[in-house]
């Protein structure tokens, strides 16, 4: 598949410098994005929201999280505190990602109260501050990838490889993470975030940083008076050693595809997954069908793919394919950073719109 | 003197749903609720101007299909964030089983 490009201008991912007020100027924030049709009786359906399928997914969770947490404790100073804190770790560090997410939509459970509940605890687990990164994640489902827009671009151009590849231990994110909460614990609130949270919401921000750095202050506390790192393999740690399969499933919902497009099927990815990394990742391998319809809950997630998969490209039939066609655009990028990622559209898809872009997309078989 | 605004039909709006209707350049969102009430408010969001109507109603709450946010569509009160600003109300009613509207509010 062949795209037509501008010429490459280095380009400036802040929300504050000169990329902001071009995004703007393009007719690329808040715009309108392309939607796959879906009849609303059967999108009402979609949406419909239930407690049972969280309420049991987060009693598996915690139950989990409970039962290796105490073996990693009882087995503590042998080899069999292994898998124990392999097990744990992944369900603290990497699936509170997802839990965080559903939740900050709010469509994980019915019932309101569970959800605050659990995206409270998420957001605590993941290192985010709860109350900025629900401003952030709206941007992001504004305008998903416009560069100066979107907080949450995972990869700027040329892209660092080392980098991305240290994000799998946590590094640099746990201390960008922690270095924002510890900010925003002090009081300061960056010009980056004044841009996308609110006046009235800051104070709630600053509260939130308070009480997570409190129970961080706490567990180094505990760890120093019991000369041990058992309480930081209980407490923040996790967001080290386990949070690798956040990172893996994270780093493929974007990367390599387009930006600056207002077309989700340009800029995000669908990927075949195993059952487990889907339960960990709650179905946002389906991240197109996500980003189109926010308002589908991830247990429904599955049968609007199959409604609309015939208008989107074809996912990825597994994570290691999808790593596959990321990491050879991304390493090209490193020298040609305009070189992106194309799909192909199957007939009968409704084409990629050429209006909505500065290229145009060929329209190829499946 | 309240001016009345014909909409549609009662059953033209599902129980527990949402239809967007526009007049004279204006949006608005009309509302039939579980009990059959019917209701009305500005068609888009405060937060993005997104059209209310492709959301989800679940019992007095209306989502945005953008960042579910959520507003009361009896009162228009916001209640969920990202949605900070309350959402305009507008009196409706059933007569002779069509939907009316006030877009200019009661007398
Ligand atoms: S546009 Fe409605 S919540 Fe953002």
């Amino acid at each position: 598949m062949t795209a037509t490009l501008t010429p490459y201008v280095p380009r400036d991912y802040s929300l504050t410098g000169p990329e902001a007020a071009r995004a703007v100027q393009a007719g690329l924030a808040s715009a309108e994005w392309y939607h796959s049709d879906v009849p609303r009786k059967v999108m009402k359906d979609l949406m419909q929201r239930r407690d049972g399928p969280a309420l049991r997914d987060t009693a598996i969770w915690l139950g989990l999280m409970l039962a290796t947490g105490a073996g990693g404790v009882a087995t503590w100073g042998t080899w069999w505190a292994v898998p124990f804190f392999l097990v744990y770790g992944v369900l603290y560090g990497s699936a509170c990602d997802s839990r965080w997410h559903e939740c900050g939509h709010g469509t994980a459970f019915r019932t309101p109260w569970m959800n605050d509940a659990v995206y409270h605890l998420a957001s605590f687990l993941v290192m985010r501050n709860p109350v900025s990164w629900r401003w952030s994640h709206a941007r992001h489902h504004t305008d998903t990838i416009i560069v100066g827009r979107d907080p949450e671009i995972g990869h700027f151009r040329p892209p660092q490889l080392m980098l991305a590849a240290l994000h799998f231990i946590g590094i640099p994110d746990i201390f960008l993470h922690f270095r924002v909460l510890a900010r925003n614990a002090a009081g300061i609130i960056t010009p980056d975030e004044a841009d996308y949270i609110p006046e009235t919401e800051r104070p709630k921000a600053i509260f939130a940083a308070r009480v997570h750095m409190a129970i961080y202050a706490g567990a180094a506390v505990w760890a120093l008076a019991s000369w041990s790192f058992l309480p930081l393999m209980l407490i923040g740690g996790p967001r080290i050693y386990g949070t690798w399969h956040m990172v893996m499933t994270g780093l493929i919902q974007h990367g390599g595809l387009a930006e600056d497009v207002l077309d989700h099927r340009l800029n995000s990815r669908t990927v075949y997954m195993n059952p487990i990394s889907r339960w960990i990742y709650w179905n946002m391998n389906y991240h197109i069908e996500h980003h189109m319809f926010p308002m589908v809950p991830y247990h429904a997630l599955p049968r609007i793919h199959a409604l609309i998969k015939d208008d989107l490209p074809p996912p990825d039939p597994s994570i290691w394919a999808a790593y596959k066609g990321m990491i050879a655009t991304l390493w090209r990028q490193r020298t040609d950073p305009t070189h992106t990622l194309f799909r192909a559209l199957p007939p009968t898809a409704r084409p990629y719109r050429a209006d909505l872009h500065r290229f145009d997309v060929e329209r190829g078989g499946a | 003197m309240t001016i009345w605004l014909d909409v549609c039909a009662v059953e033209e709006i599902d129980p527990e749903d949402v239809m967007r209707f526009d007049h004279e350049g204006r949006t608005f969102a009309i509302y039939r609720s579980a009990k059959g009430e019917v209701f009305a408010t500005d068609g888009l969001c405060t937060h993005e101007k997104v059209h209310l109507a492709d959301g989800l109603v679940i019992g007095d709450t209306i989502e945005c299909p953008k960042h579910n946010g959520r507003f009361n569509y009896r009162t228009g009160a916001p209640l969920r964030s990202p949605v900070c600003v309350a959402l305009a109300t507008y009196p409706a009613r059933i007569a002779a089983g069509r939907i009316e509207i006030a877009p200019g509010g009661a007398a």
